[in-house]
């Protein structure tokens, strides 16, 4: 019954989930509508910074359409939105946790903090009722800039009367610091690592539902892991049981790390559900997620390598001041220190490293996780000091990091990471091949004929991804495990329905997934269906960020189909007459091992389930399987870019031209997913490196860049054609997969190339360092300045 | 968005009789400026008076030796049409560049002009190529029309019906765009007609404005070398995010002498 196919697992199948998101039958979360559907707007601080004098909302109560009016008055015996992470300052004090109210209480702190929530019969409604509540302010000044905010007479929060959350530090300071001390060069650098604003397409949404028939709750809500959301949300925010909690998160638009967390307006949805006696319905609009979705990066850094006379690093020193913004967000404090600091060996064998990183709160969105989260900013510094370093010691860029690269694993850093396994060389050799690094003084000879400077940059990162093993991940100060959960459920006919806890906001784990069971058990595409994203389904998840999904998630689900495997043989044994051992299961069969006596698959889900032929007394019927699986480590994919630019010195425009990369993920199940994944993350580095930058006003603290008009996202006409190649690397040694994940690589390596590449272009002029993003404006203004001119 | 009534006139005297009737009604174009307004809380008007229902408003027409456009006629409609390209290609390079396409398939030359955004496109080319602006009451020549910032010398009820380009020898546009937006950051139109040239510029100033010192100086010879050492003063342009006064003041030459450039390609 049984035929021999073609692995599944290194094809690029096409999606499954793509029919219902092209033909517009997907179920985001603002698509479900609920019987007697409500809806809710919220008041939001017009400043950055004030005590709230006084509220009054009796025209807003007495509005059109309004059923509720609730202000932070009212949920004194709630919660605030907790903080995941716990992380301990240098002399052992834990990290200044203010707390997060989800409704103001006594003062606002960033523009868009929220201040009441309104609902009513319509959205319109409601936002127009919202209009009428009367806020007296007393304006505060506001702590804007990251790097003054410790020297600020202003405090954000009581408890930190310096602004200052932690001062945290990793790695051997006295050995840097005698490192430095004999180093041959030292190569300096000082940089911003530009702060952004997510975007997904899709806005945060909630709806939140209560039934008083079963005393439980209900909340469809725009989040890439829902039982953390649960859990949070039950335990520590609104104390109700966690049983009595179901979140769904339906298909989600894109999150990029921004719907992680925990969000204030989610837990008000739920808490006022229940009050209002109804299901409540909020969507942000774009304004509102450019003010309250959590932001990414805000790093101002100072870092400083040391060499030896051949070029080889002895020791990097970086301090790093990271804006936490308002309030610390569920993974805030994670980001600047676990993801980042341990990220600065890189691909080198640099032996001593020490980082310092000051936690500064300031009167801004909360800043959080966003796509790379942590290792963008390491790798961003790491990259331009190296490449500095080379043009310094006039030694090629790859050449310099040649000389350095790790080549023995598996490798402990001097920042707390052991690398398993890496062929940094391999991916080097193989981009400068793909990108015709040979061909490029001609390129550039022609770009000068059209009055256009070229220039060509490099970045060679590693991530650390899969993330994480629970019990690193706890000792770093994480309070929760970073396992992931699996289910798979073999029906009586032997198609599958697969269980994971991780979520797919555009990651395509519908295919991925279904490739990998379907192989497992020989089965055709169509007879395996994933489903994630809700807790009254799944049985547990820790959710999708830090390219987990198919490192965790996906081996998850292979330890579960593999204890159907072996229950099958022990199925098939009792039905073959065979004993357990002689059984095996191959090309889609179970088969006594040297006979052709076997049993298909569905022969024996069949059984399992109509068990009047089974091994009873020694085997329970069904064919249903659960799996936990804790990494022991992070993975560690690399790889290695080059980007090549074109500037137009009389406007300061540039442009990237071309863009290469080569990346090792180890082993990859669905290469055109994994290509547009890269595409992704290569669209967002790009953008963070020439086009995006959130800004705000620094006495005001106003969003200057708080719509699609001064926020520039990058545009298919702002992107070259990329030429993306993974090779065929070192796979994963701790997974069962081989697989490292690839969903942030290209944001985390294309940065610090296309800075590279710019400054190789303006080399002639004499520029050494530019900002991100590095707009027209900028580069014209750092062409002017040495030029001497202005 | 704020409730308010939809008026449909089927003639332009219609139209002008409702806007004089209702002090708060809005004419209703293309309404891509119009609505982001609305949603954004900026406009509450009573009424929109929409002016889609009138056909004599659309369209373009070569009349001897100016090209007639309609007030309704879509971005889109502009950057296509065969007379425009042959006889004015300056015009249709900037109509094809304005915002994407849906905005070029909605969006009108009429509702642009009429709102002035300091960043718009169509105010370079109109003051560029000295056009006339055609009302339901008069024509106003392009040099009276823009007044400030979002200010036109049109009436509160006063209704743009047309207007009339004259057929330059030589004409480009260059546009340096916003990067987040795409309107003009800077643009420059200039055209030569007879001995005649000129400069307009958008995006630097709190409307679209002509320079003289260019102007002058391209009409001595219309070629970009003569416009080398000339440098433009940075004060009373625009600043923002995106691009500091003196920033643009160095890219008005610089614009100018690719605009020439093309011009004569
Ligand atoms: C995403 C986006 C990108 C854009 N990019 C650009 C760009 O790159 N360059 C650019 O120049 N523009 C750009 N625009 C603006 C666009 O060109 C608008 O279409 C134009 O500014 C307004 O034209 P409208 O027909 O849509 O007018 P509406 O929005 O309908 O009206 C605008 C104003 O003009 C008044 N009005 C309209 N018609 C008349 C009339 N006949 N007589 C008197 N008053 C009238 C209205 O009452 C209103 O006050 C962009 C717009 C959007 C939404």
């Amino acid at each position: 019954m049984s035929s021999t196919r073609a692995p599944l697992i290194g094809q690029p199948v096409e999606r499954k989930e793509d029919y219902r998101f092209v033909t517009g039958t997907g179920q985001y979360t603002d698509d479900i509508v609920l019987p007697r559907q409500t809806y809710a707007a919220f008041v939001r601080s017009p400043h950055a910074h004030a005590h709230l004098r006084s509220l009054d909302v009796a025209a807003a109560r007495g509005a059109p359409g309004v059923l509720a009016l609730y202000t932070g008055k009212d949920l004194t015996s709630v919660g605030g939105v907790p903080c995941g992470w716990l992380i301990h300052s240098i002399d052992g004090t834990p990290m200044k946790e203010p707390k997060h109210p989800i409704l103001a209480e006594d003062k606002v702190r960033h523009v868009g903090d929220p201040i009441a929530l309104v609902v009513a019969e319509s959205a319109r409604e409601a936002k127009a009722a919202a209009a009428l509540v009367e806020v007296e302010y007393d304006v505060l000044p506001a702590v804007v800039n990251p790097a003054t905010a410790a020297a600020s007479s202003t405090s954000v929060h009581d408890i930190a009367p310096d602004n200052i959350c932690f001062t945290w530090a990793v790695g051997d300071k006295a050995a840097t610091d005698t490192a430095f001390a004999r180093a041959a060069h030292v190569t300096r650098l000082s940089l911003i690592n530009n702060r952004l604003i997510p975007n997904a397409l899709e806005p945060r949404a909630a709806n939140a539902h209560y039934s008083p028939a079963s005393d439980s709750y209900t909340l469809y809500v725009t989040s890439q892991n829902p039982h953390v959301e649960r859990l949070l949300m039950a335990a520590f925010v609104l104390g109700i049981p966690e049983h009595k909690l179901r979140v769904v998160a339906p298909d989600v638009g894109g999150g990029f790390g921004s719907k992680i967390y925990l969000y204030a307006e989610e837990a008000a949805l739920v808490w006022a559900s229940r009050r209002v006696g109804r299901p409540i319905k909020w969507t942000a609009e774009r304004s509102e997620s450019f003010l309250t979705d959590a932001h990414g990066r805000d790093h101002v850094t100072t870092a400083e390598l040391a060499l030896d006379a051949d070029g080889k690093f002895l020791a990097l020193r970086v301090d790093t001041i990271a804006n936490m913004g308002a309030y610390l967000s569920t993974f805030a404090p994670c980001i600047p220190t676990i993801l980042h600091a341990t990220l600065l060996a890189g691909q080198y064998t640099t032996p001593h490293i020490h980082c310092q990183v000051r936690a500064v709160f300031t009167n801004t969105a909360p800043v959080d996780a966003y796509r790379g989260a942590g290792r963008p900013e390491a790798t961003y510094l790491l990259e331009r000091i190296v490449e500095r370093a080379a043009r310094e010691l006039a030694i090629d860029p790859p050449e310099l990091r040649r000389r350095n690269f790790i080549r023995k694993f598996p490798y402990a850093t001097p920042v707390g990471l052991t690398y398993d396994t890496g062929d940094y060389e391999a991916t080097l050799d193989r981009v400068l091949e793909l990108a015709d690094v040979r061909g490029f003084p001609a390129r550039k000879a022609e770009s000068e004929r059209r009055g256009l400077r070229r220039g060509i940059g490099y970045s060679c990162y590693i991530e650390a991804c899969g993330i994480a093993p629970s019990s690193i991940a706890g000792a770093l100060g994480a309070r929760a495990g970073l396992f992931e959960a699996g289910e798979v459920r073999v029906h009586p006919t032997g198609k599958v329905t697969v269980f994971t806890g991780s979520h797919s906001h555009g990651q395509g784990h519908e295919t991925t997934f279904a490739q990998v069971v379907a192989d497992k058990f020989g089965l055709p595409l169509e007879d395996v269906e994933i489903e994630h994203g809700d807790t009254a389904k799944v049985l547990f998840g820790m959710g999708t960020y830090g390219s987990r999904s198919l490192a965790v998630g996906g081996s998850a689900i292979v330890k579960a189909a593999d204890k159907i495997l072996a229950k099958g043989c022990r199925i098939a044994a009792h039905l073959l007459e065979a004993s357990d051992e002689d059984i095996e299961f191959r090309d889609g069969a179970f088969r006594v091992k040297g006979t052709d006596r076997s049993k298909s698959f569905a022969e024996i889900a069949l059984a399992a389930y109509v068990p009047h032929h089974y091994p009873i007394e020694q085997l329970e019927p069904g064919l249903n399987e659960n799996a936990f699986y804790d990494p022991p480590n992070f993975t560690f994919p690399a790889g290695s870019y080059v980007c090549e630019v074109e500037v137009d010195p009389d406007t300061g425009a540039a442009r990237v031209d071309r863009f290469t990369a080569c990346d090792d993920f180890g082993n990859v199940v669905n290469p055109m997913i994994v290509e547009g994944q890269v595409h992704g993350g290569l669209a967002q580095g790009i953008g963070q490196a020439l086009l995006e930058g959130c800004r705000y006003d620094e006495e005001s603290g106003q969003l200057l860049t708080g719509s699609l008009l001064d926020y520039t996202l990058p545009r298919a006409d702002d992107l070259p054609n990329f030429l993306v190649q993974t090779v065929k690397g070192t796979p994963c040694k701790h997974n069962p997969l081989g697989v490292k994940g690839c969903g942030e690589a290209g944001a985390i390596g294309s940065p610090p190339a296309v800075i590279n590449a710019l400054l190789d272009a303006l080399a002639p002029y004499g520029v050494r360092d530019l900002e991100m993003p590095a707009t027209p404006l900028r580069i014209w203004q750092a062409i002017e300045a040495v030029r001497g001119k202005r | 968005m704020p409730n308010l009534s939809y008026h449909r006139p089927s003639s332009i005297a219609e139209a002008a009789r409702l806007a004089r009737d209702d002090p708060d009604a809005k004419l209703l174009a293309g309404g891509q400026s119009i609505i982001p307004s609305l949603k954004l809380g900026l406009l509450a008007p009573s009424a929109f008076i929409d002016l889609g229902g009138l056909p004599e408003l659309r369209g373009v027409r070569l009349e001897g030796r100016s090209l007639r456009i309609g007030a309704m006629t879509s971005h889109a409609e502009v950057a296509n049409s065969p007379e425009v390209r042959k006889h004015v290609p300056a015009l249709a390079h900037l109509a094809a560049g304005i915002g994407d396409r849906q905005v070029r398939n909605r969006g009108t030359i009429g509702g642009s002009l009429a709102n002035s955004d300091p960043a718009a496109d169509y105010p370079a080319a109109v003051l560029g190529l000295g056009a006339e602006v055609r009302t339901d009451r008069r024509a106003i020549p392009a040099d009276s029309f823009f007044k400030g910032l979002f200010e036109t010398d049109l009436g509160r009820d006063e209704i743009l019906t047309a207007v009339e380009f004259p057929l330059p020898e030589r004409a480009a546009y260059v546009k340096f765009p916003q990067p987040a937006s795409r309107f003009a950051l800077v643009g420059v139109f200039v055209s030569l007609t007879g001995k005649s040239v000129r400069v307009a510029v958008t995006g630097a100033g709190p409307c679209a404005f002509r320079v003289a010192a260019l102007e002058q100086a391209l009409a001595k010879r219309f070629a970009p070398e003569s416009l080398n050492d000339i440098t433009m003063p940075a004060d009373a342009l625009n600043a923002d995010l995106h691009g500091s006064a003196e920033y643009r003041a160095h890219l008005i030459p610089v614009l100018t002498r690719r605009a020439v450039t093309q011009a004569l390609a």
